[in-house]
This record gives C-alpha cells, structure tokens and sequence, in this order.
C-alpha cells in the first residue's frame, strides 16, 4: 500500500536532481483545454489526459497544459487551444488521438495540424 | 455524461469557480442499502435563496459566454432517473452542498466511471484548492486530503511534475478506487 511516506522520499530525490522546468523561457508553449460542462461531456477529460501523458512521455519541459471554462463554442467542444509563437491555434472536435498528433506534429515538430483547425470544421 | 465521475468533476468546477479553498468530496457506498450517495461541499461565495430556487432550471448561469447551465440539471436527472434523490443547500457567504443519490442496480443509473482519473486531475489543476476526498463501503473507508500532501511537497508547482502524478495515481487507486472494487 502507498503512503504519503514513499511521496516525502520521492520529493526529496526529486530535491536533488536538477530541474530542466527552470531554464524553460520565452519559447514555452501553453495549452488549454475548455472543462466545462460542455467540454465533460464532449469528452474533454481523455483528451486533457492524452495531452499530459505525450507530453510527459517526449519529456517536453517547455509546455504548460492547464484547464479552463466554456471557451463559448460548446458545439465545437472538446477545444484544445494552443499558444505558440505568439500565436493562437484553436483545435476544435478534439479526441485523444488528435491531442496526441497535436503535441507530436504542432507543438514538437512545428508543423500545425490543419485539418483539426476551427476554420477547417 | 456517461459517467457519474464527470458530473463530480463538472460540480466541483462551480465549486472552483465559486472561489472555494476548501471542496469536500465524499462518495459513500452501500450495497446491502442498495445505495450510492456523492455530496460535494464547498466553502465558495455561496447562493441566496432565489438563486438555489432556480439554480436547477437549465436556463440559468453566471457565466458570460452562454445563457445556459447544465451542469446542475443534467446531475439532479441523473440521480432522479435512476430512483434516487437530489438535494442542493447554499448559503450566501458560507459555501454550498450538492447531494444525489443513487440506487445502484438501477438500470438507468450510469456508471461512476473513472473516478481516480477525476480525483487526480481536481487535485493537480486547481493546486491552490485543498481538497479532501472520502471513499466509503461499508466498514471500509478512506480518505486522500490535499492539505497534507502539499505540507509534504512544499510547493503546490511539483503536484504536475510526472513522478508526482504517477505516485498519485497510484495512491487513490490504493486508497480510494480500490475501497469500492473500480467497477461500478
């Protein structure tokens, strides 16, 4: 069984590795997906999930993924909106898949997954 | 929703919204009652009376982007259509309680789905927010209380780092997921 013990032993090796996050700057990417009762139900959690765990399995450190409200479209949901370069890209009628083709086309190698864009739906 | 689980998140989120610090989480099952019973409580701004009156009336929000909420709707017909009840008290000031219960073998009642994965995205979206989880069947029960595990951590910015996530996905899976059998 886990104990909070085995969390206080992982923080503390976790104290001495050095942390790649900090030397992340201007060039970070940010990601939101839209949570609301309109996105739940479209099916906005797997894709939320998706996109940490690509993220967390390329050990991308430049990318902060975060959750917010009814971004206004709910017939469009589930929304993934990606902020890059200076730039907003909203993906829209998103699936697990797609996030993850999202993170490995869009966000790592630079190429926007046009097919996914609002315009193109 | 297909889920019950997502209804919990959907709730929660009002709670989130309502500038709540402190958000209770309880799901108590029984199955000799043939009972399930999830009460969310928060410490956010509350409602006034008028508004707890018409807050389960899908034509009615305080968000700005749509004049429609239906969050609160669709959980009251989930619990309604499956021979359970629905129960939602508020005070302006002092937080709000959102109550359903379920009867288990009901052939309309959803499943709860993935709870664990709920509980764990509440936890590292809304770092600011403590939560305290109850898990109950029977005897059995337990508890998962984000107070103690930031105490621990230190800052709220490691509850995203991935070794933490994994610790604590496995953690409510043990502790919570597990009390209940994961499928229900």
């Amino acid at each position: 069984m886990k104990s909070l013990e085995e969390l206080r032993a992982l923080r503390e090796k976790m104290k001495s590795q050095t942390d790649n996050r900090s030397v992340a700057g201007s060039d970070e990417t940010v990601i939101k997906v839209g949570m609301a009762t309109c996105g739940i139900a479209a099916g906005a959690r797997p894709v939320l999930d998706a996109l940490l765990d690509e993220a967390d399995k390329r050990q991308l450190h430049n990318v902060s993924i975060s959750q917010t409200g009814c971004i206004g479209m709910c017939r469009m949901e589930p929304i993934v909106e990606v902020f890059k370069d200076g730039q907003k890209y909203t993906y829209v009628l998103m699936t697990a898949e797609k996030a993850r083709k999202v993170i490995n086309d869009h966000v790592v190698n630079g190429n926007v997954c046009k097919e996914f864009l609002i315009g193109e739906n | 929703m297909r889920e019950l689980a997502l209804h919990i998140l959907d709730i929660t989120e009002n709670s989130v919204s309502a500038q709540a610090k402190h958000v209770e989480i309880s799901l108590d099952v029984d199955f000799e009652r043939d009972r399930l019973v999830i009460a969310i409580s928060d410490d956010g701004c509350g409602m006034d009376e008028e508004m707890v009156k018409k807050v389960c009336d899908p034509f009615t929000t305080t968000r700005k982007t749509r004049s429609v909420g239906m969050g609160l709707p669709l959980f009251k017909y989930s619990a309604e259509s499956s021979g359970g009840s629905f129960s939602i008290r508020s005070e302006k000031g002092k937080g709000t309680r959102v109550q359903a219960e379920y009867r288990i073998s009901h052939v309309d009642r959803m499943p709860l789905g993935d709870f664990g994965g709920v509980v764990l995205q509440l936890i590292t979206m809304h770092p600011e927010v403590d939560f305290r989880f109850s898990v109950k069947n029977g005897e059995r029960s337990g508890q998962l209380d984000t107070a103690e595990l930031k105490e621990i951590l230190g800052d709220t910015a490691a509850l995203n780092e991935p070794a933490i996530r994994n610790f604590l996905r496995e953690y409510i899976e043990e502790n919570l997921v597990s009390l209940y059998g994961g499928g229900l």
